[in-house]
């Protein structure tokens, strides 16, 4: 079956108001030029997850008001420093914010991905994450006496939302080792998926490349983006565009300065 | 023997905490971490033939190939031995936080997040806490967020735990019977008096507190050759100030 294939506004178009939305960190494949096709529909409330942290997608949606909720175990710029929007965002209590830990967010995953209402996960009793969450529950190991242990509510995104450097023309997406991501694909309701390149032949059947691929089954609808990362880069493929984040940074250390910067980069769309 | 003047003193860090990791199977260490890593990539220089080190972020020095899940799923069945922890604030229970200061519904300053500390805390065996602002406003008396306790009820399934605290200024150990740290070392150029004054938290003083040993020649013709060439792979910045290099072609 050939998948839908569609450009990056129509890709867009498909994440309605307050969908709740599974997104990579800085160091996988983050489908940015989608990102900004979200922004540029001036979509609201979304619930963004980190699998397991956020960093540029997520200052960007925060700062457009994209986002009503953010659940990751962290936002942070890499060597760029604190994320600039979503700082301010906390600090004026304008988002609903999920505090998590890294493999929390796994393991909910997870738990939808088996189709089951929880996972249980060792260590977090006793911090302050544990106290403030709603959704995780300390209950008692029914396999031993007197062992507490945490249970993860499963995390159903309505979208698993990344990039991928290689699909075909039946939606399968070529991942290699960054298997988070065929983790969002497998526990989301559907993927919408923008890829370097989309080739006419099967990637299935090559069975060493089959081991990094997520079946086209998972992908909702696919579009084209080369350099679809930018300015982010991806593993084994282009560096991420330095001069391009430490420009960002600086200019969304403002709410002005990012409004600028973001209608600078829909007005380059434009062009 | 070494003169300091010709020692950084990010290499005496480096040079102490290997010596905390000596010998050991699976050294993992996170993101943003030049030092722990420098120490991780010493200690496996040693042991070629016994210590695996994994950073994160690294596409030389990382084997992992099922995605971000994998390094926690290798801590909780008890495959890593060795893991660091920071913290904007750290407390005298080895409580970190890493999420904010103030109210964390509408703090005055907000951090990243807790990453895996929640849980790698609990799970791996020898955690060392690294942090190079060593002030009243860093080692604080109680942390105002707790992404990780330091300790935990007995019946709270933890094999791992704080093992020590390294700052710029000194090395602490960590007592997990007392819930206490105890000042180990401190470093040439400081002093226990310097040290007393400009820590939050109370924690036990030995009579004698020994300086942090500098390290001897071997050692610093390792850190400065394999180890800051492999370093400069995944800090470039770092590798070029503190070792003048650029990053590995």
């Amino acid at each position: 079956m050939d998948a839908i294939r569609l450009d990056i506004e129509g890709l867009a178009a498909r994440v309605p108001d307050g969908a709740k939305i599974a997104l990579p960190p800085d160091y996988s494949y983050c489908a940015m030029a989608l990102v900004r096709a979200i922004i540029a529909r001036g979509v609201k409330d979304l619930h963004i997850i980190g699998v397991p942290a956020l960093g540029f997608q997520a200052d960007q949606l925060i700062g457009a008001g994209c986002v009503a909720t953010v659940e990751t175990a962290a936002v942070t710029l890499g060597e760029f420093g604190l994320a600039p929007r979503f700082g301010a965002a906390v600090k004026s209590a304008s988002i609903r914010m999920l505090d998590g830990t890294c493999p929390a967010i796994h393991a909910g995953l997870q738990a939808a991905e088996k189709g089951v209402p929880f996972m249980p996960l060792r260590g977090v009793i006793g911090s302050d994450l544990e106290r403030r969450r709603d959704d995780w529950i300390v209950a008692d190991n029914p396999f031993a006496e007197n062992d507490p242990i945490l249970m993860v509510k499963a995390i159903q995104p309505d979208f698993a939302v990344f990039h991928a450097p290689l699909a075909d023309r039946f939606g399968n997406v070529w991942v290699g080792v960054r298997r988070e991501l065929m983790l969002m694909a497998h526990a989301a309701k559907s993927s919408l998926v923008t890829a370097e390149k989309i080739v006419d032949g099967n990637l299935l059947d090559d069975p060493v490349r089959a081991a990094g691929t997520i079946p086209g089954l998972y992908v909702g609808a696919l579009a084209e983006a080369e350099n679809g990362a930018w300015p982010l880069g991806i593993p084994g493929g282009y560096d991420a565009d330095a001069a391009e984040l430490a420009r960002y940074v600086e200019m969304a250390r403002t709410e002005e300065g990012f409004a600028d910067y973001m209608a600078g980069k829909s007005k380059e769309a434009a062009e | 023997m070494s003169n300091s003047k010709d020692i950084r003193a990010e290499e005496i860090l480096i040079a102490a905490i290997a010596e905390m990791l000596d010998g050991l199977p699976h050294i993992a260490v996170g993101a943003s971490s030049p030092v722990p890593g420098a120490a991780a990539m010493l200690a496996r220089a040693r042991h070629p033939e016994r210590t695996r080190v994994s950073v994160l972020g690294s596409e030389k020095n990382n084997f992992f190939t099922d995605g971000g899940k994998e390094l926690f799923d290798c801590a909780g069945q008890g495959r890593i031995d060795a893991f660091f922890l920071g913290g904007a604030q750290i407390d005298g229970q080895a409580n970190i936080n890493l999420v904010s200061v103030g109210d964390p519904d509408r703090p005055k300053v907000r951090f990243p997040g807790s990453f895996g500390s929640a849980y790698m805390y609990f799970t791996v065996p020898r955690v060392i806490l690294f942090r190079l602002e060593h002030t009243p406003r860093t080692l604080v008396e109680k942390v105002d967020f707790i992404s990780a306790p330091g300790t935990s009820e007995p019946n709270v399934y933890r094999p791992g735990g704080p093992y020590a605290l390294i700052t710029d200024r000194c090395l602490f150990s960590f007592d997990r019977e007392k819930g206490r740290f105890r000042l180990a070392s401190v470093h040439p150029g400081h002093t226990v008096e310097e040290i007393r004054e400009q820590t939050g938290f109370d924690y036990d003083e030995p009579a004698e507190v020994p300086d942090t040993p500098l390290p001897d020649a071997e050692t610093l013709a390792a850190i400065r050759g394999p180890v800051a060439e492999q370093l400069a792979e995944i800090y470039p910045a770092f590798a070029a100030e503190v070792f003048g290099l650029g990053k590995a072609a």
